[in-house]
């Protein structure tokens, strides 16, 4: 077996024990990617000479036995709208081509303060808009199980560069199911923590108050090491919450007890595909099967979800996003008859088609004699998503369900249908409405070889749990050790 | 539903310069989307607080105390066009 099919506990015991040393897994992954990165395209940027110098550091250190960080040695790959000092962060759009932050994110500098191994910035839907990432204005990403099909989006860059095994581990950006759903698509584990519990400093803003990072691993325990790096306290954050960090890493491998696990009907009815319904059911067994209990809830207006996320993201997007101006920095049209014609031509020319719809959406939701018809009314529908999430958990502790209706559908295949598009995120994007924590992990095959995801959410702050709820899962299974091979 | 005055006039709002094709595509595509959101219009809201975040936080304030900022030089180095010391632009106000 080659290093690269190693889970990162597995590269994390290698490294201490001296089988391999940074530099060599650092540079057994960089072949990797140099081997079949150009069938993929997960990167955008590849950063193979500092990466190697990070490895050397550490083994240097490592060698005058001083006290390493927890993913010293390990390589990460971030989603291009984390700024990366002094590397280019250009969101997948031409706005931003040329884009080189001036500072890190508050989770980079954490990365770095964990000695992990920075490999590249990974492709993206443009400004993280879109669920398959062909509105990336950059570059083509491919679905590592089937090159014809997407990886899903808006962080398919970072899912397929895990599941390709071209990192062990990589961080995304999820604001209605940017992680989950990608990570469904191809196979591998993603979470969305709890609004709060990751810092956004250094996030290209999207959607304010749904944005949420979090980690990519091939199984629970690499997400579970990755988010307790990430997690924590950032004064930069003022919703960044001020609460302690369980050490997710060790806890991960306790099975709950007594555990209760909701499961929602209305999830296996319209839209579904029978082969993920199948895989679900069969995943929910696996839990009754360890002694669970299996308990209906109801989320009545989650099916207002997709709705209530279209209105409020796209609303929040069109305010962040009039900072890109030509002026400041970014791309500046080079004709134009006037200061306002400036901002009217670069905005046109920097951005894509489906950022320039959701802009316009967002705008029309927020102008004068619309607000309340659109805007207000997705906040209140919003709460009451929630306050259906704050009922179920008061009788179970997880709630099990499809990640996504579908699995990974063909390049091309909706990409003019947006409507169609957004409702491939039907079952994550209550989550980011209600802040509350989910997790996609591999639970199965369709008949074609294409993976499918199940989906745990928690209630807020309840990461650990989650986690070992979903090791417990792939602990008597095994669709996570499958490594596409193309 | 959206006209094309409509999408006009959200577009100078957004300060985005559409095309005659893209001013099509884009009542027809947004036509859609509004649309299905109607299917809110079926939820009793009366009496339902609306929800801007979920975070449980209020109001966080920090001393106000003088520190070190982004230098000028870093702050000036994606402008698309400077002088080294401001962000210029063009020119604002007419006969000046």
């Amino acid at each position: 077996m080659s290093i690269s099919e190693l889970t990162t506990a597995e590269l994390q015991s290698g490294l201490q024990a001296g089988t391999f040393s940074a530099v060599e897994l650092t540079q057994s992954y960089l072949d990797a990617i140099s081997r079949r990165e150009e069938s993929v395209g997960a990167f955008l940027t590849v950063c193979g000479e500092s990466a190697l110098s990070q490895a050397a550091a550490v083994d240097a250190r490592r060698q005058s036995g001083e006290q390493l960080g927890t993913l010293a040695g390990i390589p990460v790959a971030l989603k291009d709208n984390i700024c990366t000092a002094g590397t280019k962060t250009t969101c997948a759009s031409r706005m931003l081509e040329n884009f080189v932050p001036p500072y890190d994110a508050h989770i980079v500098t954490r990365l770095k303060a964990a000695d992990a191994v920075l490999v590249g910035k990974t492709n993206l839907d443009e400004y993280a808009m879109g669920s398959s990432t062909e509105n990336s204005a950059l570059g083509k990403t491919r679905n590592p199980w089937d090159l014809q099909r997407t990886p899903g989006g808006s962080s398919g860059g970072s899912a397929a560069s895990v599941a390709a095994r071209l990192t062990p581990l990589s961080v995304g950006s999820d604001t209605g199911g940017s992680i989950r759903q990608p990570a469904s698509f191809c196979g591998v584990v993603g979470m969305k923590p709890t609004y709060g519990r990751v810092s956004r400093y250094g996030l290209v803003a999207f959607a304010s108050s749904l944005d949420q990072i979090g980690p990519f691993a091939t199984d629970v325990t690499g997400a579970a090491s990755l988010l307790e790096v990430l997690a924590g306290h950032d004064e930069r954050d003022s919703t960044s919450v001020n609460r302690p960090v369980p050490e997710y890493s060790r806890s991960v491998e306790q099975p709950l007890e007594g555990l209760r696990v909701g499961v929602v009907q209305e999830h296996f009815a319209e839209g579904i595909d029978e082969e993920v319904a199948s895989s679900i059911r069969a995943a929910i067994e696996v839990y009754r099967s360890l002694g669970a209990e299996i308990v209906d809830v109801a989320l009545p207006h989650s099916k207002y979800g997709v709705a209530v996320y279209y209105l409020i993201a796209s609303s929040e997007a069109s305010s962040n996003l009039a900072r890109y101006d030509g002026v400041h920095y970014g791309h500046r049209a080079s004709e134009f008859e006037n200061m306002v014609d400036m901002y009217a031509a670069s905005r046109a020319e920097g951005f894509g088609d489906e950022v320039k719809r959701r802009i316009m959406l967002g705008v029309y939701a927020l102008s004068e004699g619309y607000s309340d018809q659109y805007y207000l009314k997705a906040l209140k529908v919003r709460r009451l998503i929630r306050n259906d999430f704050d009922a179920a958990f008061k009788n179970v502790d997880v709630i099990a369900g499809p990640t996504c209706p579908t699995p990974a559908f063909k390049i091309g295949e909706l990409v003019d249908d947006p409507l169609q598009m957004y409702l491939a995120d039907v079952y994550t994007i209550s989550a980011n409405l209600a802040g509350i924590p989910g997790i996609s992990v591999p639970a199965g095959f369709s008949p074609a070889g294409l993976p499918i995801g199940l989906q745990l959410l928690a209630a807020p702050f309840e990461e650990e749990k989650l986690l070992r709820a979903a090791r417990m899962f792939e602990r008597e299974t095994d669709f996570h050790t499958k490594v596409p091979q193309f | 539903m959206l006209t094309r005055e409509d999408v006009e006039k959200v577009a100078g709002l957004a300060r985005l310069k559409l095309t005659e094709e893209e001013i099509s595509e884009m009542a027809d595509k947004l036509c859609q989307v509004i649309s299905y959101v109607t299917v809110l219009d079926e939820v009793d809201v009366s009496n339902v607080e609306p929800m801007a975040h979920v975070a449980d936080v209020a109001n966080i304030f920090r001393e106000d105390a003088v520190r070190e900022s982004l230098p000028r030089e870093a702050a000036l180095d994606n402008a698309p066009k400077s002088d080294g010391k401001y962000f210029l632009v063009p020119q604002i106000l007419e006969n000046a």
